[in-house]
């Protein structure tokens, strides 16, 4: 409820509902005398100061009128929408009750009416039972239910394919009780909300039926009816036509505008985002920087408003014809720090680093010319999902194109070249025709393979790799990784590969970098992982993993607790509290130290 | 490596031949279901003379009417006949393209229809061109302004304003129109149909609405594929914004928007009623108006059936050419 | 429990092909496979989720229960944690919270966990709800469909140890369902290993890990990453 108020447009619709509501209650006994008294002096009259809205033909105050119009206005709304909502949850709950062939009728029938207009459905019930408000509010009522029915079809059918669902009927509970114990209570919230929206929508193409002088019929008046008498007269004093216009208008847009804001409201759920500043800016390195890195990154961190900071302090040199592994758990800030590097983390993230340079070059003196450019062609990309890495909508040779295009200036038959030759270069089959087909037409590791040939369309120097085999299957995955490392090979590149897989980084990378809870805590050559890693973390990251030679006699290690959440993280080692060695030092930040040759670690009690 | 072996994807790659044949039997089954549908409205606005309670003919002519002339015009429509007699010969007829004749005018109602079609049709055409113009791009500015919680001033203008446009009927529109810039302001007429400047405010206060109801989808739409890894590689690519925004992420968000613009289509056609009313726009909405409330049934049967026929053909449409035009969506079953 | 000729079609798609497997009792049987081999429909043909051919002898089809992958589907987000588990119990009120409370402390859970929803417990907690809400129908046979590749290697170590002293101590009978060679091997006293619909090869998990048979097999064993090897 707070989070309605605390919008602008939330807190509108709110009040003009409200406002409605207490209208439709309070109206007719106060004003109903008013709007009914004929007064034969007063005939027609334009805006006064005692008809502030004029008056109609039989002298009756058309103000008083509009203010007691909203009872039978708000009362038919109601009804025609009860009438839809009824109809079209009975509509939309049949198909799971009723045999396959009935089934596919209700829905068959269900999918083809949604389309109808209201107005059209409502005509059609007033030739049928003629005009009045009964053949307005049956018409539209039953133009609202295939709306309903649809919407408690397409949230039933999730409910009824959950795991839960699945999970209880294994269990034997009947059929009924599922219904009213898991699938009511999960659809209802959506279903109440689409009310507040039909009702806005039934009121107003009621009104629009009285307007027409097909609704509501004299002497009943409903605003839709005050509006249809004041229209004629919109040549001479068009004034008595805003009153009930105005009231109309209102009530739509708030019951838009309060429907809006329930399903935000509800879509959210909790979780507000608060802004905060920041984090402060980090001094420039003083220090030389080596000359020879591929990569050089110092004290990287990545801040979120309200004090999130996923990545914090982070260190990290990669030399050219290095594969080196980036692993973690989800939540370690991994990924985040592959976005860093490549200039990608979404708003509202910032990035700090006292140094960011990129082969050679600090990517803070570049011009954004030049910065796109070394962007562009020196670093390749390289993401979890390969089916949502592509752009369904284009063909795979001119997604590759581009790259040449827009940063090599090269023409339109040379770039397309330049891609099929890429793409064979990655052991795509028959890479020509490949080059003129949509992504949807390849399977999972041949899009990762059209994923790194874009990545060779310059000349990478650089090539992240974020869970790049995840998604795959082993046999797959094995591909790939191969692919990987004879690009790494043959073009002298690094790559930085990104995995919550310790097994796959083992396999495939020279130097294991390890991150928890924003930092790293270990960085070590990749012989040294199975038997020499020195961090409490990475050892009972190594002794939970099982692999084909673990001993099936043990139990495996496990890691009580959870990593701490970005917001949670203190200023001591993150990992104290989920470890067996942890001793009060351990309140204090242990810094990175060289522990061995080639081997760095963030712990206190390292031995 | 020399070989890499066919991978099996999630989803099977198609070759031509098999594709061609899918795409026929996708373009079969709608237009199976449109026949369907197209018969079952037939026999509804069969139906709906015989459901109104009581004697059409004597509602539609009055308790002072004579007897004989009630005959003969019960005889006339055949109403004297057994009710499948009936509704073969009204199918017939109207597959002829014989819709009856006017209570009122005498006019044949197929002659009405053919007259007044086209101008309802140029006014709903209108509307929907305008409010895609407007509204695609608008809704494309407005989410990438606004991707990430980014001007989150924007985003509370853009929502508030196309909510309150959204909940304002078209009705009520045109006559807020009327009022200001025909009769206030005298800049277009307020009423009929002539040159090009009587269009204006009938497909003003018809495309406004829909409009702004395009903008949202378009906007979220937007949203939603900005958020996605192409474009995410895209940037990585470090390809112009102007480039990510017009080539790769517009073609995604066109599918979703124009499925809804063609929806709304079916509603403008509905809309056109109240608008057509307020001009006294010479279309078919103003003449279903006057045949209901003058109970001239044969007109409001064969005006009924031609606005449902169109709601038909929009769909089949709509769903037909997005089925094709979409490579990944398309031929997938609904 | 015997599989006797299962196979399971849908429409001109045979997603399961003809396979026959025994289950003995008291062990974990591990089904291995790709994605798109079939496993997972096996698994919902066992549990009676979908429609088959063929046969299967030797338990009692109500006391066969499953456990799913995404531990954030399985439970419904508007049930205590305690209602879940107890909602299959079909006792008195006041014997129904201490068997809910029994059942908890089977998977290492405090009883303090009953009257909590399920967004407030992590992945590792959740899937071990959902394993006591399948123990509270006294399963002859529990299946097991992926149940760790949604959590994170700190936590897969847990639910594997779980699962085994489950074995280890009530005599569980399991089909354990994953793509990750080394954990089947690890959990399973006999592995069956399933490509495109058709069981390849099944024997114990020293043999079919040590010497494979067929092709298959071997590929995927080659295919499994492994820690320090470089090739």
């Amino acid at each position: 409820m707070r989070h309605l108020l605390r919008t602008p447009a939330g807190l509108a619709g709110t009040i003009l509902v409200t406002l409605m509501v207490v209208l439709a209650v309070i109206g007719p006994p106060i004003w109903g005398a008013e709007a009914e008294r004929i007064n034969p002096a007063a005939i027609l009259q334009g805006v006064s100061g005692e008809h502030l809205l004029g008056t109609d033909n039989l002298g009756r105050d058309i103000l008083a009128r509009v203010l007691v119009a909203g009872r039978l206005s708000l009362v038919l709304a109601l009804l025609t929408t009860l009438i839809g909502a009824a109809a079209g949850v009975v509509l939309g709950a049949l198909p799971s009750v009723l045999p396959r062939r009935g089934a596919r009728l209700v829905t068959g029938t269900v999918n083809a009416l949604v389309a109808f207009p209201s107005l059209l459905l409502a005509m059609f019930t007033a030739v049928i039972s003629g005009l009045g408000a009964k053949g307005a509010v049956l018409g539209i009522g039953v133009a609202l239910a295939p709306g309903f029915a649809r919407l408690t079809q397409t949230l039933a059918a999730s409910v009824a394919s959950a795991d839960y669902v699945a999970a209880s009927r294994m269990l034997g509970v009947p059929r009924m009780r599922v219904m009213t114990r898991h699938i009511l209570p999960n659809i209802a919230e959506p279903l109440i909300l689409n009310l507040t929206q039909a009702l806005g929508n039934a009121l107003l193409a009621l009104a629009g039926m009285s307007f027409l002088g097909l609704g509501v019929q004299p002497p009943s008046f409903d605003w839709g009816r005050l509006l249809f008498d004041g229209f004629g007269r919109i040549y001479d004093t068009p004034a008595v036509a805003l009153g009930p216009a105005v009231a109309v208008a209102l009530a739509g847009i708030g019951f838009n505008l309060l429907g809006d804001a329930l399903a935000r409201a509800a879509a959210r759920g909790g979780a507000a985002v608060k802004a905060a500043p920041a984090g402060a800016a980090v001094p420039r390195q003083e220090t030389e920087p080596d000359p020879e890195a591929v990569l050089e990154v110092r004290d990287l961190t990545v801040t979120f408003p309200g004090g999130v900071t996923p990545v914090r302090g982070l260190s990290l040199t990669i030399a050219p014809g290095e594969i080196v592994g980036l692993v973690g758990e989800s939540g370690s800030g991994k990924s985040l720090t592959a976005s860093a590097v490549g200039g990608l983390v979404p708003y509202p993230g910032e990035v700090t680093a006292s140094r960011l340079r990129l082969c050679g070059s600090d990517l803070d003196d570049l011009t954004e010319q030049q910065r796109r450019k070394l962007l562009g062609t020196s670093l390749a990309m390289v993401f979890q999902d390969p089916m949502a890495s592509l752009n369904p909508a284009l063909r795979i040779g001119g997604q590759l194109a581009e790259v040449s295009t827009v940063h090599q200036g090269a023409g339109r038959a040379q770039a397309w070249e330049r891609a099929v030759d890429r793409l064979d270069h990655v052991r795509i089959p028959e890479p020509a025709r490949r080059a003129r087909q949509h992504p949807h037409e390849l399977s999972g590791g041949m899009r990762q393979r059209v994923v790194i040939a874009m990545g060779l369309m310059g000349t990478p120097r650089l090539i992240i790799a974020d869970e790049p085999t995840t998604a795959l299957d082993v046999t797959v995955q094995r591909q790939i990784l191969r692919l990987l490392r004879q690009v790494t090979a043959e073009t002298g590149a690094a790559t930085l590969f990104i995995s919550h897989d310790i097994a796959v980084v083992g396999e495939l990378c020279h130097r294991v970098v390890v991150m928890y809870a924003g930092r790293v805590v270990e960085e070590l050559p990749v012989e040294q992982l199975a038997t020499g890693a020195a961090h409490p973390y990475t050892r009972a990251l190594v002794a939970s993993l099982p692999d084909m030679d673990t001993d099936r006699s043990l139990p495996l290690a496990s890691i009580p607790g959870r990593q701490p959440a970005p917001a949670e993280v203190g200023s001591g080692c993150a990992f104290a509290d989920r470890c067996e060695l942890a001793s009060d030092r351990c309140a204090e930040l242990p810094p990175l130290v060289p522990y061995g040759k080639a081997h760095r670690v963030a712990c206190w009690e390292a031995s | 490596m020399a070989v890499i072996p066919r991978l099996r994807g999630r989803r099977p790659s198609t070759d031509g031949g098999s594709r061609g044949r899918a795409r026929g039997a996708f373009v079969l089954r709608h237009l199976v279901r449109f026949v369907i549908s197209l018969a079952v409205l037939l026999v509804a606005s069969f139906a709906m003379i015989h459901l109104i309670p009581g004697d059409p003919v004597r509602a539609s002519l009055g308790p002072a009417a004579p007897v004989e002339l009630v005959e003969a015009r019960r005889a006339a429509l055949g109403l004297d006949q057994p009710i499948l007699t009936q509704l073969a010969s009204y199918v017939g007829h109207v597959v002829s393209g014989d819709f009856g004749t006017s209570f009122l005018s005498g006019e044949p109602v197929g002659e009405v229809i053919a007259s007044r079609l086209p101008n309802t049709l140029a006014l709903a055409l209108l509307a929907t061109v305008v409010a895609l113009l407007v509204a695609v791009p608008l809704g494309m500015w407005a989410g990438v302004r606004t991707e990430n919680g980014r001007n989150r001033g924007t985003e509370a203008a853009f929502t508030s304003a196309t909510g309150t446009a959204v909940a304002i009927p078209e009705f009520l529109y045109a006559i807020a129109a009327v009022a200001l810039f025909a009769i206030g302001l005298g800049w277009f007429p307020p009423a009929g149909k002539g040159g090009p400047e009587s269009y204006v405010l009938p497909v003003l206060a018809l495309a406004i609405a829909p409009a702004a109801m395009i903008a949202r989808i378009s906007r979220v739409e937007t949203l939603r594929e900005l958020g996605s890894d192409y474009v995410r590689l895209a940037r990585a690519k470090r390809l112009p914004s102007a480039r990510i925004h017009l080539r790769h992420v517009l073609p995604n968000t066109l599918t979703a928007t124009l499925t809804i613009g063609g929806l709304l289509l079916t509603g403008l056609i509905a809309g056109s009623v109240l608008v057509e009313y307020v001009f006294a726009w010479p279309g078919l909405g103003l003449r279903i108006v006057e045949s209901i409330t003058q109970k001239d049934y044969p007109v409001a049967q064969g005006v009924i059936l031609v606005y449902g026929a169109i709601v038909l053909v929009v769909n089949l449409l709509v769903d037909v050419l997005l089925g094709l035009l979409d490579p990944t969506s398309a031929l997938k079953e609904t | 429990m015997i599989i006797k000729n299962l196979t399971v079609r849908f429409g001109a798609f045979t997603a399961v092909d003809d396979v026959t497997l025994e289950i003995p009792p008291g062990a974990i049987v591990g089904l291995v496979g790709e994605s798109g081999s079939g496993k997972s429909t096996l698994a919902k043909a066992v549990t009676g989720l979908v429609p088959y051919r063929g046969e299967i002898t030797g338990a009692d089809p109500r006391r066969i229960q499953m456990v799913f992958q995404n531990p954030y589907a399985s439970l419904d987000p508007r049930m205590t944690v305690g209602a879940s588990v107890g909602e299959g119990l079909r006792l008195p009120r006041a014997e129904r919270r201490a068997e809910v409370e029994r059942l908890l402390s089977l998977v290492s859970l405090p009883a303090a966990l009953a009257g909590r929803y399920p967004r407030e417990l992590s992945g590792g907690m959740r899937q071990r709800v959902a394993v006591a809400r399948a123990l509270g129908a006294r399963p002859e046979l529990l299946v097991a469909d992926e149940i760790t590749s949604a959590l994170d290697v700190s936590v897969q170590g847990a639910v594997l140890n779980l699962v085994r002293s489950l074995r280890e101590e009530l005599g569980l009978s399991m089909l354990f369902i994953s793509h990750n060679l080394a954990v089947v091997r690890y959990v399973s006293d006999v592995v069956a290993v399933m490509h495109q619909g058709r069981l390849v090869e099944t024997g114990p998990t020293e043999e079919v890990v040590g010497a494979p048979r067929h092709d298959y097999t071997r590929s995927l064993l080659e295919a499994v990453p492994r820690l320090g090897r470089t090739s």
